[in-house]
């Protein structure tokens, strides 16, 4: 089973058994779902963005694989607290950390967490479950972002 | 088991590690492994001829010509067609039910008519009669299924009102392992005067299959579901019907003559294959249906049903499994979801003990949503398979749970 650890390191099961930031928001300012109807996972993200572009709160409801379900609340609770540009920065470094073998974001301690996910590279179909929910809010930031740029 | 079956060592594919362990492959369902000999006849092929068909006057030309025709000679057989003008080489079963959509869409089926398929059917035989109902204005109904699985007869009955003019199913259920009253089904929708086109992709590597006890009009099968190669399938069509319908595909090989003006097509079954067919996928699969012929069905039937009952009664024994569909009549296939772990997360732990299972909605979305589940874990048996093979997949469960406990 050493490979299982590869994919289902402790800190994925336990997010996946106890997610962070699961339930709705009352306060939200942006909303959208994350569905792959292939495999049947699917959430809602909750994003409270505030005027000075700063996500204050988020959460997230549905059902999904452990990757999915993991991933969801990792990436909520690094997200909380931080600018939307910083956001879509760790989208794009998180993208390379799942997607890339021996990526720089594997050995970068400021991961934090996120780093147990820098073995699903290895199994190419899971990629999707551990990014399903990252290109969600990548969806709502670029949103953000544009409206504010116009 | 009285009657030998090919040994493991007949797949080339069984020979290999999966991550440190041998390969027990579950996954027939989505496709069967190869046996040496298929391998050899579409090496063959490539290396000694690769020549067109019904084409150039050169040997190899002819050659090939001879095999290819050869190859649906054996498939009239193992279908027990009664001729080879109603046996058209496809590149599959959606294809071949692609293809003969169009060809009714075209010929038998007008606006107003309707299509009755079943709740069971995979992807394959649903978006095809969809396109027909959008771009067609034929209407396309459903018959339901029982909270077992099985096929609501009295339902399928009362849904054969007389605009239905086409009756598709399949005949076993890639999802659950559903076997379906064919014959029966056969004769109501015969009955009711409407055409019959059986799916028998999942049947034709675990059940004789034979059109004329079937009594259908037309059969849909692919090669690499019956250890023969991908890209290759068959339709069986009666011959009268086919006569009837206008071709699909147009082209070279199904012409007699062509000028700007006017074609005249090509008499059956050239005209139903245009350009240049998968010569190599025909001649792998009557490498395959010769492999297949060569043992009694009896003892493949038996067999997987031998594996199938054992897998069934050791799952029942983990109060964390649940068999999704429980019918009357189920071979080869076992579908099942596990307490607190999704099937994808199984799927790859399964794949890190060396086990190909499937794991997913097995493209029977509607099925699944009638269990009210995204997806299952399913294991597929064939003639290959034995019971070291089922005791490692169940201590792999047993793993699993673990790891998710």
């Amino acid at each position: 089973m050493t490979q299982a650890a590869d994919l289902y390191q402790d800190i994925i099961l336990h997010h996946s058994r106890s997610p962070r930031h699961f339930g709705t928001l009352d306060a939200y300012t942006h909303h959208i779902k994350a569905d792959n109807p292939l495999c049947g996972d699917s959430y809602e993200l909750f994003l409270q963005i505030g005027d000075d572009d700063i996500i204050r709160n988020a959460s997230f409801e549905g059902a999904g694989c452990a990757i999915s379900k993991a991933s969801t609340s990792l990436m909520l609770d690094a997200v909380i607290g931080k600018s939307v540009a910083e956001a879509e920065a760790l989208f794009v470094r998180f993208l390379c950390l799942v997607k890339e073998p021996g990526s720089p974001e594997s050995q970068d301690e400021s991961m934090g967490k996120l780093a147990a996910f820098s073995g699903v590279w290895k199994y190419p179909s899971r990629v999707k479950c551990a990014i399903l929910s990252w290109h969600a809010m990548h969806d709502i930031l670029q949103a953000t972002h544009q409206k504010n740029t116009q | 088991m009285n009657i030998a079956l090919p040994l493991k060592t007949d797949f080339p594919a069984l020979q290999q590690k999966i991550k440190g362990h041998d390969l027990v492959w579950l996954d027939s369902a989505s496709t069967t492994l190869k046996p040496k000999s298929v391998i050899t006849a579409v090496h063959q092929y490539y290396t000694h001829c690769s020549a067109n068909v019904h084409r150039s006057v050169h040997t190899p030309s002819e050659e090939a010509t001879a095999a290819y025709e050869r190859s649906r000679e054996m498939a009239r057989k193992f279908l027990n067609a009664r001729s080879t003008t109603e046996i058209i080489f496809t590149a599959g079963t959606t294809d071949g039910i692609n293809l003969l959509a169009t060809s009714l869409s075209r010929g038998i089926l007008k606006p107003g008519n309707a299509i009755l398929i079943t709740q069971l059917e995979h992807h394959a035989n649903i978006v095809p009669w969809q396109m027909l109902r959008d771009y067609h204005g034929v209407n396309l109904r459903i018959a339901p299924i029982t909270a077992t699985g099985d096929i609501d007869l009295d339902a399928f009955r009362a849904a054969m009102t007389p605009d239905v003019k086409l009756v598709a199913f399949s005949a076993l259920s890639n999802a659950i392992g559903t076997v379906l009253p064919v014959q029966q089904m056969v004769r109501i929708a015969h009955e009711a005067g409407a055409l019959t086109l059986i799916d028998a992709a999942q049947a034709v590597a675990t059940m004789p299959v034979d059109v004329q006890a079937l009594g259908c009009d037309f059969l849909v099968c692919s090669g690499h579901k019956m250890f023969g190669p991908t890209g290759i399938g068959l339709l069986y069509g009666r011959e009268t019907l086919l006569d009837e319908l206008p071709p699909a595909r147009t082209g070279g090989d199904m012409i007699k003559s062509v000028t700007f003006e006017k074609t005249v097509f090509n008499d059956l079954p050239a005209k139903f294959e245009a350009g240049t067919p998968n010569i190599a996928g025909a001649i792998g699969l009557a490498a395959a249906i010769d492999f297949l012929l060569n043992i009694p069905f009896e003892a493949i039937t038996r067999h997987e049903e031998a594996l199938l009952q054992y897998a069934i009664m050791k799952l029942q024994e983990i109060p964390a499994v649940r068999r999704i569909g429980t019918p009357q009549k189920q071979v080869s296939i076992v579908s099942f979801v596990m307490e607190n772990v999704h099937p994808h997360d199984a799927g790859s732990l399964f794949d890190d003990d060396g086990i190909a299972v499937r794991a997913g909605h097995h493209c029977a979305q509607p099925l699944m949503q009638h269990f009210n589940v995204p997806a299952t874990i399913r294991w597929s048996f064939s003639l290959y398979n034995d019971m070291h093979d089922v005791n490692r997949a169940l201590e792999s469960i047993e793993r699993i749970l673990k790891v998710f406990s």
